[in-house]
């Protein structure tokens, strides 16, 4: 026993420096996506003859390359959009269902059953949208069509399956169990003394949920919706299959209009060049911007949240 | 507006396991009742089972009766939330919401009935703090958030907000445990004050408490861990504490136990 | 004075508010399993047509775009070799990650700042992964497409994951048990390794395995930088390889009912390996949680 008693021991160095090490390599990792990105989007972007952020065509692949990101920008966030609208309400009552409804013996495996949406792949959704749901969708949007077209989103002559509504639907479906699953543990962390208060006062279940639950619960309901939202944004595969990938702006969203950023990238890159490539990288560039927007907007929800938190207790 | 309860050959239960059991008792209307026991013994419990808060908790469920005048609270034409409403509840730990305003707080009862003008709310949320000694303390910041309060304060906003809704009897469960000797002496002053008023039934772990506030003391025991809780015997509180009629009384009050 | 007495029932309008919020809720339950109900029963349905023997063995080398038979085997390989090289990669990179910012980042600047981009990480669409992997791998260094290539992409993707799942387990090891290895003089690594990381094991198990289960599924990652063929490639490292969700996408491209049906075949075995790998981490879970309330 000759070792001096206070020395730091051996092997504790190389650990320390290694597992520092995966952590920066995850900083990096992030830096690269955006730096590599930005690299090899220049190229094409010089060579656009139009401007990036508002021309709407998309032909980068032409001697004369012309295209921007316009279309594509503004199909990913309607769509998302749509899809957000029609997801939260959902999964809020879903989350309700599980964290104050459902007889407690079942709440946790119906929980699960949501879950089960979400292992189910972005490919397989997209194979049932174009098998089953976009002729499925057909009559209800001709009924839309036919008796709401004075509300100029259901407007149009021509209704067509693959549509944005179609596309939004299928984007609600996929995010609907994240939603789901962050507002139930928010709303199962309400206080139950004060969901007692409101009990004793003579509330009902739902005046109970309403002054106890759900002002507790909704920063997390936001910080919710906005990662569903930036899920929506960056989904591929599925709506690929079923936009009808036009490059127009058109707010019919019954009518053959329709695209997003990552369903280009997926549908455009086979018949690429080097120059429609750099293209959909800078359209992916963008595609990553705006998400770590969002979600960094969803972390700052959180983060607000817990200082609330601590200035209740 | 207080009433007398009568309870008979009360059990309650979690699941299949039973916290009480047998209970039979009467609370005279206008007066303050203190239920003692050591822990475990279900005169929480039983409390909640005055205004069907107990059946809340999940697998929770009573068996037997208790009537409020000539009403069987458990009868099957009554619903649960009109029977809290009519039988209000203070908690062992201050709960106002962290949401609302201090006049939010006071009229969340009220406003669940929804059929009140903003200067007869006014008027109940004046009446509801002064009648918890709390008026002159926040008069001046009603809209400030109530969990800006002292724990004494929160206690006493919760006590507003209670007897806001004009209850026919105010159930308090270990009100003062969470609560500094100062805020208890006031909570204390509050309940002889109010028990003009209302019935209270009240459940403390603090025997000088239970002395100094009630008329009638109930004191609740069980056989050992796992069984149920049962009533040993209930009179007047001055008897109790001088000459109660059964030895584990004797032995809970002089210390010997709990 | 009206004085009220007995129990004044509540008003008809809260009550019928009440049941009106209950059946608003037991319908969105509903509606929200109905999708899972509907893609289930057509990809079971759909896909048994095809689920054979020749599926599962074969590749679509010599297919024709209309012809009948082939199968996914190709496919099959491809996604187990890009899944393994992806978990390769992600999960000792996720672990000492993990490590780190439980046992040594101690909440300093360093720790606050990774923590907050594996949380930013978690959201990166899966398109932008293949698209940094083309940019990075194929078109700066100049590698070919191939499954390693996606196996980094799906990497990226599982990562955050990794990190998340592993920091809550490591997190649930009491802290007594740290200190009772430090008091007996074993240095912290030693420490982490022999007593925090078995303790945290299963549940760490558990965590990769639903993480593997999440990237299995992704397409896009895939046609960006593995490519795809109808051949049989063993090779992860080497040339353009298949994958099962793309050869789903493939498939469904195809507007004939034979290259359909082969889709709703595909989709059927990824939903079988996929729900495996979840049911088996969910046993591992269950397996652990007695252990834990002991």
């Amino acid at each position: 026993m000759r070792r001096p008693a206070f020395r730091r021991s051996r092997g504790d160095g190389p650990f320390r420096f290694l597992s520092t090490a995966s952590g920066i390599v995850l900083l990096v990792i992030m830096a690269a996506i955006g730096v590599f990105l930005v690299v090899k989007a220049i190229p094409a972007l010089q060579a656009n003859t139009s401007h990036f952020l508002t021309e709407l065509t998309w032909n980068p692949n032409a001697t004369q390359p012309v295209f921007g990101i316009g279309a594509l920008a503004f199909g990913t966030l309607i769509s998302s959009f749509i899809a957000l609208i029609i997801a939260t309400p959902v999964a809020v009552g879903v989350a309700l269902f599980i964290s104050h409804y459902a007889p407690r013996r079942l709440a946790s495996a119906l929980g699960y059953l949501v879950d089960l949406l979400a292992a189910v792949p972005s490919v397989v959704y997209g194979l049932w949208g174009v098998a089953f749901l976009v002729p499925f969708m057909l009559s209800p949007s001709s009924f839309l069509n036919k008796y709401f077209a004075w509300i100029p989103i259901f407007g149009g002559d021509q209704v067509v399956g693959k549509s944005m509504l179609t596309a939004s639907l299928v984007l609600a479906i996929m995010i609907l169990p994240i939603i789901a699953a962050i507002s139930r543990e928010v709303f199962l962390q309400a206080p139950r003394i004060q969901e007692e208060a409101a009990l004793a006062l003579g509330a009902t279940r739902w005046e109970m949920i309403r002054m106890a639950v759900l002002p507790f619960g909704r920063p997390g309901v936001i910080t919710a919706a906005l990662l569903g939202l930036g899920r929506a944004m960056g989904e591929t595969i599925a709506v690929a299959l079923i936009f009808p990938a036009t490059f127009t702006i058109s707010f019919r969203i019954l009518s053959a209009n329709g695209n997003s950023i990552a369903a280009n990238i997926a549908n455009g890159f086979g018949e690429a060049t080097p120059i429609g490539r750099g293209a959909l990288i800078a359209s992916g560039l963008v595609l990553f911007l705006i998400t770590l927007l969002v979600n960094t907007a969803a972390r700052l929800v959180i983060a607000r949240r817990k200082e609330y938190a601590r200035a209740a207790a | 507006m207080a009433k007398q309860i009568e309870v008979s050959d009360l059990d309650a239960y979690y699941g299949s396991h039973k916290a009480i059991e047998g209970i039979s008792m009467t609370i005279e209307p206008r007066s303050v009742t203190a239920f003692i026991g050591p822990s475990g013994c279900g005169k929480s419990t039983f409390l909640r089972t005055l205004n069907r808060m107990h059946e809340v908790i999940p697998g929770a469920r009573v068996e037997g009766k208790v009537r409020l005048e000539d009403q069987d609270l458990y009868g099957p034409s009554v619903d649960p939330v009109s029977v809290r409403r009519t039988i209000g509840m203070v908690f062992q730990r201050p709960n106002p919401f962290p949401t609302m305003s201090i006049f939010d707080n006071v009229a969340a009862g009220l406003k669940l009935n929804g059929r009140f003008s903003k200067s007869q709310l006014e008027g109940v949320v004046e009446e509801s703090l002064k009648g918890a000694n709390l008026w002159n303390e926040v008069k001046t910041r009603l809209n400030k958030p109530g969990a800006g309060l002292s724990g004494g304060q929160q206690q006493r906003l919760c006590i507003a907000r209670a007897i806001a809704v004009r209850p026919q009897v105010l159930l308090m469960d270990e009100p003062c445990s969470a609560l500094d000797p100062i805020s208890t002496l006031a909570i204390e002053d509050l309940i002889s004050e109010l028990k003009q008023e209302f019935t209270i039934v009240i459940v403390t772990h603090n025997m000088q408490q239970a002395a100094r506030v009630s008329e009638k003391t109930a004191f609740f025991n069980l056989a050992a861990q796992g069984q149920p809780g049962k009533l040993i015997e209930m009179d007047e509180t001055s008897k109790i504490f001088t000459n109660p009629t059964q030895k584990a009384t004797e032995d809970y009050i002089t210390g010997r136990f709990g | 004075m009206t004085v009220v007495t007995g129990i004044q029932p509540i008003s008809a309008g809260r009550r019928v508010k009440d049941r009106a919020v209950q059946a608003l809720v037991y319908l969105a339950f509903a509606i929200a399993v109905v999708p899972l109900v509907s893609v289930l029963w057509l990809v079971i349905r759909n896909g048994l047509k095809r689920f054979d023997i020749e599926f599962l063995t074969h590749s679509m080398r010599n297919i024709g775009a209309r012809d009948a038979g082939g199968g996914a085997y190709h496919a099959i390989i491809g996604t187990l070799e890009q899944v393994l090289l992806a978990s390769l990669i992600a999960v000792p990179i996720g672990l000492l990650t993990a490590i780190y910012l439980v046992e040594y980042g101690n909440g300093g600047r360093l720790s606050r700042i990774v923590s907050f981009f594996v949380d930013v990480m978690t959201g990166v669409p899966s398109v932008v992964s293949g698209l940094f992997i083309l940019a990075f791998w194929i078109l700066a260094l100049g590698m070919p497409f191939s499954g390693f290539a996606g196996a980094l992409a799906l990497s990226i993707l599982m990562m955050p994951t990794v990190v998340r799942s592993a920091e809550e387990m490591l997190r649930l090891v009491p802290n007594e048990l740290r200190e009772a290895s430090y008091a007996l003089g074993v240095p912290k690594w030693r420490s982490i390794v022999k007593v925090v990381l078995p303790t945290a094991f299963t549940g760490i198990v558990t965590g990769v395995m639903l993480a593997v289960a999440r990237v299995a599924g992704e397409t896009a990652p895939l046609l960006l930088v593995v490519f795809s063929t109808d051949s049989i490639n063993n090779d992860p490292f080497n040339g353009p390889q298949m994958g099962l969700p793309l050869y789903v996408f493939d498939q469904a491209s195809r507007p004939n009912d034979t290259a359909i049906d082969r889709a709703w075949a595909g989709a059927l075995t990824l939903i079988l390996i996929i729900m495996l790998l979840n049911l088996v981490a969910r046993l591992i879970s269950w397996w652990r949680s007695p252990a834990k309330r002991g």
